[in-house]
C-alpha cells in the first residue's frame, strides 16, 4: 500500500528502546519492545513539545524526558499526570529486516486518559 | 540597557503575556551532549537504592518519634523532636520531589504512595503540585511562568528568613488546603492544573484537611499538645534544612533565560544532607536531565560538569557568595551572578539573555 514507509532497519532499534523518524514534515517514534516487537507512535509527548525518543522505555511504558509523562506505547495509552491525552499509534510491520510504518493513524487524536485503550492491529 | 520593567510573578499577568510573546514559554533549552547509550545507563531505574533509602528513613522517623513521645515532658525529647522534624519538614520535600518525578523507585506504585504520604508531610496539594513542579521544569525562572520561584526580585529578605521557620509556608499551605477542600482553586492554579484534574486536588485536599481534624480533635481529648508536635508542627519547626538547601537551587541567579547553567546552582553538601536532600544539590544536572533518578546524579555530574559552571563546595560557600547579590538586587532587580564557564564548556546561547546579561555581575 503507499501509505508504509520504511523507517528504519531492525537493527537500528535496540532491544527495549526507541528511535526518532521523521517523514513528511512529522516525527514518529519508532519503539522495538523486550519480546522483539515493533510499534509506532507520534514523536511528541502529548503534554507538551518533547520528543519521545529521547525518553526511556521500560517495558511497554515509554517514559517521556521532559516531565517523566509515562505512555503504554502499544496502545498510546497515557498512564496518568501529568499526560492526560493519548499518544496515536500508527500499524508497524516487519518485511525483509524492514521497519514499515503505515502513517496514517489507526486512532484518533486526541483520546482522553479516561477512555478505553485501543486495540493495536499489527 | 538593561530592562527594568518591575517583574509580575503572577502567571496569568503582564510577564506571563511576554513570556508567551518572546519565546520564553515553553521554550526549547540547552543540554550539554551526552551519548543516548550513556543516558540510557543513567536513566535506568532500580527499586533497590530507593528501598533501601526508604526503610532506612522510615526507621529513622520512627525511632526519633518513638524516642520524642518516651521523653515527652522532659528536655530529653528535643534531640529526638529535632531529628523528627527534619526528617518530617525536610527529607520529605526531597521525596516528594523524586517520587513526583516517578525516578526514585522503578516500580510506580511505590513511587505514587511515598509521594503521597510526602505530600501530607509537607501540606502540599499532591494533584496542584504535581502540575505546577511540571511547570517549573517547563519554564524554569521564567517570571510570570513558573510557579515555584522562592525568592522573587526584590528580594524581600525578612521573607526569605522567615521561611527558615516554616511560618510562611504553613500560614499559606493550611489555608491553602481548606480553601481548596472547600472546591476554590485559583486563577494561577487553574492556568496550570488541566480542568480534567482538578476534582483530584480538591479531592485529596479534602483527605489531608480530615486528617488534620482528626489529630486536632486527638490533642484536645488527650489535652496534650503531643499529637500536633507529631503531626503538623513539624512542619514549621523541621523545615529549616529544607529551606537552607532548596533556596540555593536558583537564588541570586538569573531568570528569563533558556539555559539552567545560568539560573540553576549546584552545590557539593556533606553526606548527612545529601540523604535528607537525595542527592538535589546536583540541581544543574537534575534540572537539564530530570530522568535521571537521584541515585545517579553523581555519575551524570562526572560525566558533564566539564560543561558546567564549576560547583560551589560547600553550602556555606554558596551563602557567602549569595547574600551581595541579594543586597544589590534589593537597589536594582535586574542585578543577578552570571556564573563563570569552565574553559571546556560550551558558551552560553545568548539569542534570549543578550538583555539580561547587561545586568549580570561579572
Amino acid at each position: 500500500m503507499a501509505d508504509w514507509v520504511e523507517a528504519c532497519t531492525v537493527d537500528d532499534v535496540e532491544e527495549e528502546d526507541v528511535i526518532r523518524f521523521d517523514h513528511g514534515g512529522r516525527t514518529f517514534a519508532i519503539y522495538r519492545s523486550p519480546d522483539d516487537e515493533f510499534f509506532a507512535t507520534d514523536g511528541f509527548c502529548t503534554h507538551e513539545k518533547a520528543h519521545l525518543a529521547d525518553g526511556l522505555v521500560m517495558g511497554d511504558i515509554i517514559e517521556c524526558p521532559k516531565h517523566n509523562g509515562r505512555f503504554n506505547y502499544k496502545t498510546g495509552q497515557a498512564k496518568g499526570a501529568p499526560v492526560c491525552v493519548n499518544l496515536v499509534t500508527y500499524p508497524v510491520k516487519v518485511e525483509a529486516g524492514k521497519v514499515l510504518i503505515r502513517t496514517t493513524s489507526q486512532q484518533s487524536q486526541g483520546d482522553k486518559i479516561d477512555e478505553p485503550e485501543k486495540t493495536h492491529d499489527r | 540597557m538593561a530592562d527594568t520593567m518591575k517583574r509580575d510573578y503572577s502567571l496569568v499577568g503582564e510577564s506571563t503575556r511576554r513570556a508567551i510573546e518572546t519565546g520564553l514559554a515553553s521554550a526549547e533549552w540547552y543540554h550539554t551532549d551526552v551519548s543516548r547509550k550513556a543516558m540510557k545507563e543513567l536513566m535506568q531505574r532500580s527499586d533497590g537504592p530507593a528501598i533501601r533509602d526508604t526503610v532506612i528513613w522510615i526507621v529513622a522517623i520512627l525511632g526519633s518519634a518513638a524516642g520524642g513521645i518516651y521523653f515527652w515532658g522532659t528536655w530529653w525529647c528535643v534531640p529526638f523532636f529535632f531529628v523528627y522534624g527534619v526528617l518530617y519538614g525536610s527529607s520529605s520535600d526531597s521525596r516528594w520531589h523524586e517520587c513526583g518525578h516517578g525516578t526514585a523507585f522503578r516500580t510506580r506504585w511505590m513511587n505514587d504512595v511515598v509521594y503521597q504520604i510526602a505530600s501530607f508531610m509537607l501540606m502540599r496539594n499532591p494533584v496542584t503540585w504535581r502540575w505546577s513542579h511540571a511547570r517549573h521544569h517547563t519554564d524554569t525562572i521564567i517570571v510570570g511562568r513558573d510557579a515555584e520561584i522562592a525568592v522573587m526580585r526584590p528580594p524581600d529578605l525578612l521573607r526569605a528568613a522567615l521561611a527558615f521557620t516554616g511560618i510562611l509556608d504553613f500560614r499559606y499551605s493550611l489555608p491553602a488546603l481548606v480553601r481548596q477542600a472547600f472546591g476554590t482553586l485559583t486563577p494561577d492554579e487553574k492556568s496550570y492544573v488541566p480542568e480534567m484534574e482538578q476534582h483530584k486536588a480538591v479531592i485529596a485536599a479534602r483527605w489531608h484537611v480530615a486528617i488534620y481534624i482528626a489529630t486536632i480533635a486527638l490533642a484536645l481529648y488527650m489535652w496534650s499538645f503531643l499529637p500536633l508536635v507529631l503531626i503538623g508542627l513539624p512542619r514549621l519547626y523541621g523545615t529549616w534544612h529544607m529551606v537552607m538547601t532548596g533556596l540555593l537551587q536558583h537564588i541570586g541567579l538569573a531568570d528569563n533565560v533558556v539555559d539552567h547553567r545560568l539560573n540553576t546552582r549546584t552545590v557539593y553538601m556533606n553526606p548527612i544532607s545529601r540523604f535528607i536532600y537525595w542527592n538535589m544539590n546536583y540541581h544543574v544536572e537534575h534540572h537539564m536531565f530530570p530522568m535521571v533518578p537521584y541515585h545517579a546524579l553523581p555519575r551524570l555530574h562526572e560525566l558533564i560538569k566539564h560543561d558546567l559552571p564549576v560547583p560551589n563546595p560547600s553550602i556555606w560557600h554558596a551563602y557567602r557568595e549569595v547574600w551581595p547579590v541579594l543586597l544589590k538586587q534589593l537597589r536594582y532587580e535586574d542585578y543577578f551572578l552570571k556564573r563563570e564557564l569552565p574553559p571546556t564548556a560550551r558558551p552560553y546561547r545568548g539569542e534570549f539573555h543578550e538583555v539580561n546579561m547587561s545586568a549580570a555581575a561579572e
